[in-house]
């Protein structure tokens, strides 16, 4: 956000925060060692509030749980957003000081009344009020998020909406003040700032910048693009127009993980020509023309990764890879000798310190000092640097350092799946404690409690349904259906019904549904499938 | 927060004793709107301190304390289950089988000659043996819990008393040398009766203590030099100036948890002059500035309970208790809290831990209940015995006056009162003198010390050997096998041991073991010596500090074994 | 200023006598003190003298005040911690304690001094989960996993002491086996138990094979694949083969906790294991 995609704070500081805005997140389940320093947060005396459709283990902790209409949550924010302007509770100080466009934003948030915000996000406006007040009034406050937020078509919206609200209040750049996007994968964050994102190079750097493009051009002795690469959903539907042919698919499994999973597969099985590099074999690997088995990266080869608190830490080779399973390195090296390049064997090290050379935000950061560090975070300018616990700080510097941080105007648009008499039932899907993902990795392990593929509804919908725990049912959206066994779960409410995607296997979830993707993120609109569910037989 | 909670239902009446049990104590259910809105972590989670309460109200409902029963007592409070059980498990009074009613049956220092022949006339009930029930000058004592609210003190207890079931009344013989100080309502005033107790001079110590402010009662309760009598001898003015000066909200405790064998001054004071001990609570409370009064009694008192809850009722109706206290500006009232059987809950600091609705395990000092007590708030805590002296010395009389439970061997066994400085054989001869001839005197209690009959001449006071303890004194004749007497004591403080600390929970067995060797003539003495030293030294509280003190004098004494060194 | 063992120290307001001992590089053995999670107070074996005081004090929890004259060897403080690991020794099964037996062995303690028939601590093994063992008559109640179940890290209060005195217990509500129970299988207690009373079945199966053997095994610090939290692994690896995987204690993301994917989800990189 501004100009670095990156949580903005350490996972300390939520420790010693004021309070804490969990919005669509379960991280308690998905992230559970963050949630152990959330955890002491409370224990400290942080106040919390939890936004989610369901009442999640997480929201369980909340002193209070807002229970919002899936895919509602810009009009939450814009509601919470006009309560503390209309009550004269924004900082005006910070707001003159760091940020541009707020007489715009004020003018699209003033529709959002109280009572607006309650009839569509279906949040009392008692509850959105006690809300917009803690926010707008706490000392320090971390509002942190996860996929709730972002597997939506209107995802980058979403995201702009919170960033709004923590510019309204002043509630970022200070320490214990921030916004944390909780990443779901070990390295999704430094694979972004690896540059593995159709615009960005290494380190955040902008494709479009000539000069800072130059400077890659001229350490790798090649011309870059300057026009933005396609993102997984624009290849998808690249695939499916024609232009796209070949495909080389690193550690993915959509042929499970995509939305709308029949298409998803019936792309990939169009192509010419399918490479799949995976530790293990998938269902992805088994459309494949071509596999490479690799070294399990956490594990099995040397590197590095970043956490969602920048913190970039190193993996090392604890085993030795199973027959011929190579290094994710050195398959590319071969791969790029193999198509007429001259590569020489590199090691991990080797390429991290180009990486360093080319990007200040990592540029301090040595092989040594992270190891001797334990980690560090960006950005590190340099080896006497001792990185940067939160971001931002330059928004309250005097005068403001850098440019200012943009209030962005966002509408709310309803979920494109449609409620109707048809397809009554709001179904979201999320993560287990035990399972990640679909299952490629956690599915080999034992869980002792690990629930499986099931439909869970509410003891509502059971009763109307005349459905009980293990029946099964069928579930069936626009795109397709699926039978799975009934959990009732009473954290689910009237209308409201939610699955996994761990277990493709046992029940292909993404058969339902929808590939409407953001066309700013390229997320596709996992969270909110319209379906119906009947009982099977 | 996200319990996992009981699956198996409570029975209605599990439901309705539990939800009336929370209802009495002003806890109600924070419902948000249904699929929108909830409370949850720790602001859901406020009132455990309502667990030991609400496991009474189930073993109270239905005699005991089953699966779904607990985890709706839990589900209720928002406490974990393994936790709910990890409380309740704590305390001896509470059963996790079925049962329909138990009789309880002193087999402690005093009743122990009695129970195995009581017990025996009890076929066919479910009996458990017990320690001292504290009504030991009318040893045998029995104690009957069943479901429907129903718990009826015994004593004496014969077969046919236990099986009618018949309560006790209040009669427990009382002498005094000198001028009755502590005693001077026992038995002249109707404790149901407040107006009685205002006739009789209750209530002009808060009087007074509101005309000449909450300086003038700390100076003279210092100047008295009133020091604790629950055994600690710690200066009650110190302990009322720290939590005077210390700031917020600050809570006044009396510890009714009267545990100790042979011990029963506490059992009388409440039974029999009630209106003084919330009188001397509401002085603390006057002058230390705390809002909020806990009174913990064991739960074998049932009607020391009785009494201290009608009088409580009975002064907040007449404005002695409540928003405006006396309309002396101040607010106070106190709720009774009732301990499970659990020893270890009569040391201040498991107590609290008691009444918080955790395992009753003592905590580490410092910090002190004066700066962390109950609730974490700066606490005064006081035995029974000391608040009805600080209402006594608020009215000039003597402070140094003492009450001595003497039960045993001796013609009347009952409470006495006599000033500190009286002589042990003074003691046993206003109590009519021993029944036979004397083998020992035990002073202070299990955690006290033995006196052989040419020791008598000793005289009682806070810091002087014996030392005082609870002031309990038992004879012993010379029929009486000390060995029983001091494996008794040693299976006590085995059986009380919370279990917390090393040197207590596996010494106080080990030091029942040794005596038992000994007792077939092994060479344990320097064992014994060891595992004394390491409880004395390395203990987390006093009960442990104290278990080897009873049994060392015995051997030092020649009481027990012999030196075998 | 303080002395300790008549050196005069300069600690913090808020130091633990432990705390002070160790900066002036004096070191106290201690058993249920964990720098992670709360002191208990509970073993006693890291007491010492402070003059003028009536008892010893517990070096994990007592703080330092000013003055204070602290000694950290003496025949009373020697005595008490003699005393103590003969209680446990006698007690319990520390074969997988080998630091406490060797504390025994400086200390002079003779465990069997209390005798052939005496009570001790033994309790079934308790395999009800694929993931980790109970073998409670190991357990030396230091209240570690409690503490790591619950406030100090967990918060899932899956266990609890239950009971009273030498039959305390670590157990769950009425006993409930552990996949009935809160446990989410963490191993978060695993990972604190100081005796392997609880111990992760890896590691319990191959000790019971007879094929744990800690010196062929190496220590691999990594990073879990799962999420985005960035959790610290240390991967045990015998044969090639990851055996058991930890957390250390003093790196701030994790202070030694992991999930049950962190810490038992690796199958995937020995090779196919069958799940359950």
């Amino acid at each position: 956000m501004f100009g670095a995609g990156g949580g903005t704070s350490s996972y300390e500081e939520i420790e010693t925060t004021d309070l804490i805005v969990l919005w669509g997140s379960n991280a308690r389940e998905a992230h559970p060692i963050f949630f152990h320093h959330l955890l002491k947060g409370i224990d400290n005396g942080a106040t919390m509030y939890a936004i989610d459709p369901r009442r999640t283990s997480s929201t369980a902790w909340a002193d209070h749980w807002l229970g919002i209409d899936v895919g509602s949550d810009i009009a939450l924010a814009n509601t919470i957003a006009r309560e503390i302007i209309a009550q004269g509770l924004h900082n005006e100080a910070f707001i003159a000081h760091a940020t541009t466009g707020f007489d715009e934003y004020r003018a699209s948030v003033e529709p959002w009344t109280l009572q607006e915000g309650e009839r569509v996000t279906g949040v009392p406006a008692s509850a959105i009020q006690d809300l917009a007040h803690a926010y707008a009034k706490a000392e320090t406050a971390q509002l942190l998020w996860t996929l709730g937020i972002t597997e939506h078509y209107t995802a980058a919206d979403n995201v702009f909406a919170l960033i709004n609200l923590a510019l309204l209040t002043g509630h970022v750049g200070r320490y214990g003040s921030g916004l944390v996007p909780l990443r779901g994968q070990n390295n999704v964050q430094g694979g972004g700032d690896m540059g593995a994102l159709p615009n960005k190079l290494p380190g955040g750097q902008d494709v479009a910048d000539d000069v800072g493009r130059a400077r890659f051009e001229a350490t790798w002795g090649v011309e870059l693009r300057a026009e933005p690469g396609w993102h997984l959903a624009q290849m998808f539907d690249a695939i499916e127009g024609g232009d796209l042919r070949t495909l080389y698919i690193i550690g993915e499994n959509p042929a499970q993980s995509e939305a709308d999973g029949a298409k998803a597969r019936h792309a990939l099985e169009s192509l010419d020509c399918l490479v799949v590099q995976d530790i293990v074999m998938t269902a992805t690997t088994e459309l494949a023309d071509v596999v490479f088995p690799a070294a399990v990266g956490w594990a099995e080869s040397e590197g590095t990764v970043t956490s969602s608190e920048r913190r970039v830490q190193r993996v090392r080779m604890a085993v030795a890879p199973p027959g011929e399973a190579r290094d994710d390195i050195d398959i590319l090296v071969a791969m790029a000798n193999r198509l007429g390049h001259d590569w020489p064997a590199t090691t991990a090290e080797e390429v991290w310190d180009e990486l360093r050379s080319l990007s200040s935000w990592h540029a301090g950061m040595s092989y040594e000092r992270l190891e001797a560090l334990g980690g560090l975070q960006w950005p590190c300018p340099d080896e006497s640097h001792p990185g940067s616990k939160f971001l931002h700080a330059r928004l309250w510097e005097e005068p403001s350092g850098g440019p200012a941080a943009p209030f962005t105007v966002v509408e709310w648009r309803p979920p494109i799946d449609e409620l109707t008499d048809e397809y009554p039932i709001r179904l979201t899907t999320g993560r287990h404690l035990d399972s990640f993902n679909t299952g490629v990795q956690s599915g080999r392990s034992r869980a002792p409690r690990r629930k499986g593929a099931t439909i869970d509804i509410s003891p509502e919908d059971a009763e109307h349904l005349d459905l009980s725990d293990g029946d099964l049912a069928r579930v069936t959206s626009r795109r397709g259906s699926v039978v799975a066994p009934v959990a009732v779960e009473t954290g689910l409410r009237d209308g409201l019904a939610f699955m996994t995607l761990h277990y493709p296997d046992e029940v292909d979830v993404n058969v339902l549904t929808l590939d409407k993707w953001d066309p700013k993120s390229g997320t596709a609109e996992f969270k909110a499938t319209a379906v119906r569910i009947e009982l099977e037989g | 927060m996200d319990l996992r909670n009981v699956t198996t239902p409570p029975s209605d009446r599990e439901r309705v004793a539990i939800d009336r049990v929370l209802a009495d104590h002003g806890f109600a259910e924070t419902d948000g709107t249904p699929g929108r809105t909830a409370i949850g972590g720790r602001s859901a989670a406020t009132r455990r301190d309502l667990l030991l309460p609400a496991l009474h109200a189930l073993n109270d409902a239905v005699g005991w304390i089953s699966e779904g029963g607990l985890g709706y007592a839990c589900e209720r409070l928002t406490v974990p289950p393994a936790e709910g059980y990890g409380v309740a498990t704590f305390y001896d009074q509470f059963s996790f089988e079925e049962r329909v009613e138990v009789v309880r049956v002193c087999d402690d220092i005093v009743c122990g000659p009695y129970a195995d022949q009581l017990i025996a006339g009890l076929d066919g009930i479910e009996v458990e043996r017990t320690p001292c029930l504290g009504r030991c000058e009318k040893a045998p004592v029995a104690f009957i819990q069943q479901p429907g609210f129903r718990r009826t003190e015994i004593a004496p207890a014969s077969p046919q008393s236990v099986l009618e079931g018949e309560p006790t009344s209040v009669d427990t013989h009382i002498g005094v040398i000198g001028e009755a100080v502590l005693l001077a309502r026992v038995g002249s005033v109707d404790p149901e009766s407040l107006d009685d107790y205002r006739g009789a001079g209750g209530y002009q110590a808060l009087s007074r203590a509101l005309d000449e402010g909450a300086d003038a009662v700390l100076d003279r309760i210092e100047a008295a030099r009133l020091r604790g009598r629950g055994g600690a001898s710690f200066p009650a003015a110190a302990k009322w100036r720290a939590v005077a000066q210390a700031q917020g909200d600050k809570i006044v405790v009396c510890n009714a948890d009267e545990s100790e064998p042979g011990t029963f001054k506490d059992r009388v004071l409440m039974e029999a002059d009630p209106f003084a001990v919330i009188e001397g609570m509401t002085l603390a409370a006057y002058v230390t500035g705390a809002e909020r009064g806990f009174l913990y009694v064991r739960g074998e008192y049932a009607l020391a309970e009785r009494r201290m809850i009608d009088a409580i009722e009975a002064a907040r109706a007449a404005g002695l208790l409540g928003e405006d206290v006396a309309d002396g500006g101040f607010a106070f009232d106190v709720e009774v809290r009732r301990g499970a059987g659990a020893y270890i809950c009569g040391e201040e600091t498991s107590l609290f831990n008691s009444i918080e609705g955790l395992r009753g395990e003592p905590r580490d000092k410092p910090p002190f209940p004066t700066q962390e007590g109950l609730f974490g708030l700066p606490t005064v805590v006081n035995n029974v015995e000391t608040l009805v002296g600080a209402v006594a010395i608020t009215m000039d009389k003597d402070g140094n006056s003492k009450l001595f439970p003497i039960s045993g061997a001796i013609n009347n066994p009952g409470l006495y009162e006599a000033p500190l400085g009286v002589s042990v054989a003074a003691l046993i001869e206003a109590a009519g003198g021993p029944t036979s001839d004397v083998q020992a005197v035990l002073v202070g209690g299990a955690a006290g010390k033995f006196l052989l009959p040419d020791d008598l001449e000793v005289t009682l006071d806070h810091g002087t050997e014996p030392p005082l303890g609870s002031g309990a004194i038992v004879v012993f004749d010379t029929a009486t096998d000390m060995e029983v007497i001091v494996d008794r004591i040693a299976r006590f403080f085995r059986d009380e041991s919370c279990g917390k600390c090393v040197p207590c929970r596996v010494g106080t067995i080990r030091q029942v073991e040794a005596l038992e060797r000994l007792g077939n003539g092994g060479a344990e003495r320097e064992t014994l010596d060891d595992l004394a030293a390491v409880l004395r030294d390395a203990s987390i509280c006093g009960l442990g500090q104290l278990a080897a003190e009873a049994v060392q004098s015995a051997l030092d004494l020649q009481l027990i074994g012999g030196r075998s060194d | 200023m303080i002395t300790i063992d008549g050196v005069d120290v300069q600690a913090p307001v808020d130091a633990t006598i432990l705390e002070a001992a160790a900066k002036q590089g004096t070191e106290v053995p201690t058993l249920c003190y964990l720098e992670t999670l709360t002191a208990a107070s509970a073993c006693r074996l890291c007491v010492v003298e402070v003059e003028g005081a009536r008892v010893l004090a517990p070096g994990c929890s007592r703080q330092v005040e000013e003055g204070m004259v602290i000694k950290t060897r003496s025949p009373r403080v020697d005595r008490a911690r003699r005393m103590v690991l003969e209680l446990l020794a006698s007690s319990v099964d520390l074969s997988l304690a080998p630091e406490l037996l060797e504390l025994a062995e400086e200390y002079g303690a003779a465990p069997e001094r209390f005798g052939e028939v005496r009570a001790q601590v033994q309790l079934p093994v308790n395999i009800d989960n694929g993931l980790y063992v109970q073998d409670l008559s190991k357990c030396v109640l230091c209240y570690r996993c409690v503490a790591a179940c619950g406030d100090d890290a967990q918060h899932t209060y899956a266990i609890s002491v239950t009971d009273r005195g030498f039959g305390a217990v670590i157990s769950t509500e009425f006993g409930v086996a552990l996949p009935d129970s809160a446990c989410v299988f963490c191993g978060n207690c695993v990972a604190v138990c100081p005796t392997g009373a609880l111990i992760v079945t890896t590691e319990y199966d191959m000790r019971q094979a007879g094929t744990w053997d800690e010196e062929l095994q190496t220590v691999t610090r990594t990073i879990c694949a799962y999420c985005g939290v960035g959790c610290n692994l240390d991967v045990h690896v015998q044969d090639n083969e990851i055996v058991k995987v930890t957390s250390p204690f003093d790196h701030e993301v994790t202070a030694g906790n992991l999930c049950i994917k962190g810490r038992f989800g690796w199958s995937h990189v020995s090779g196919p294991a069958s799940p359950d």
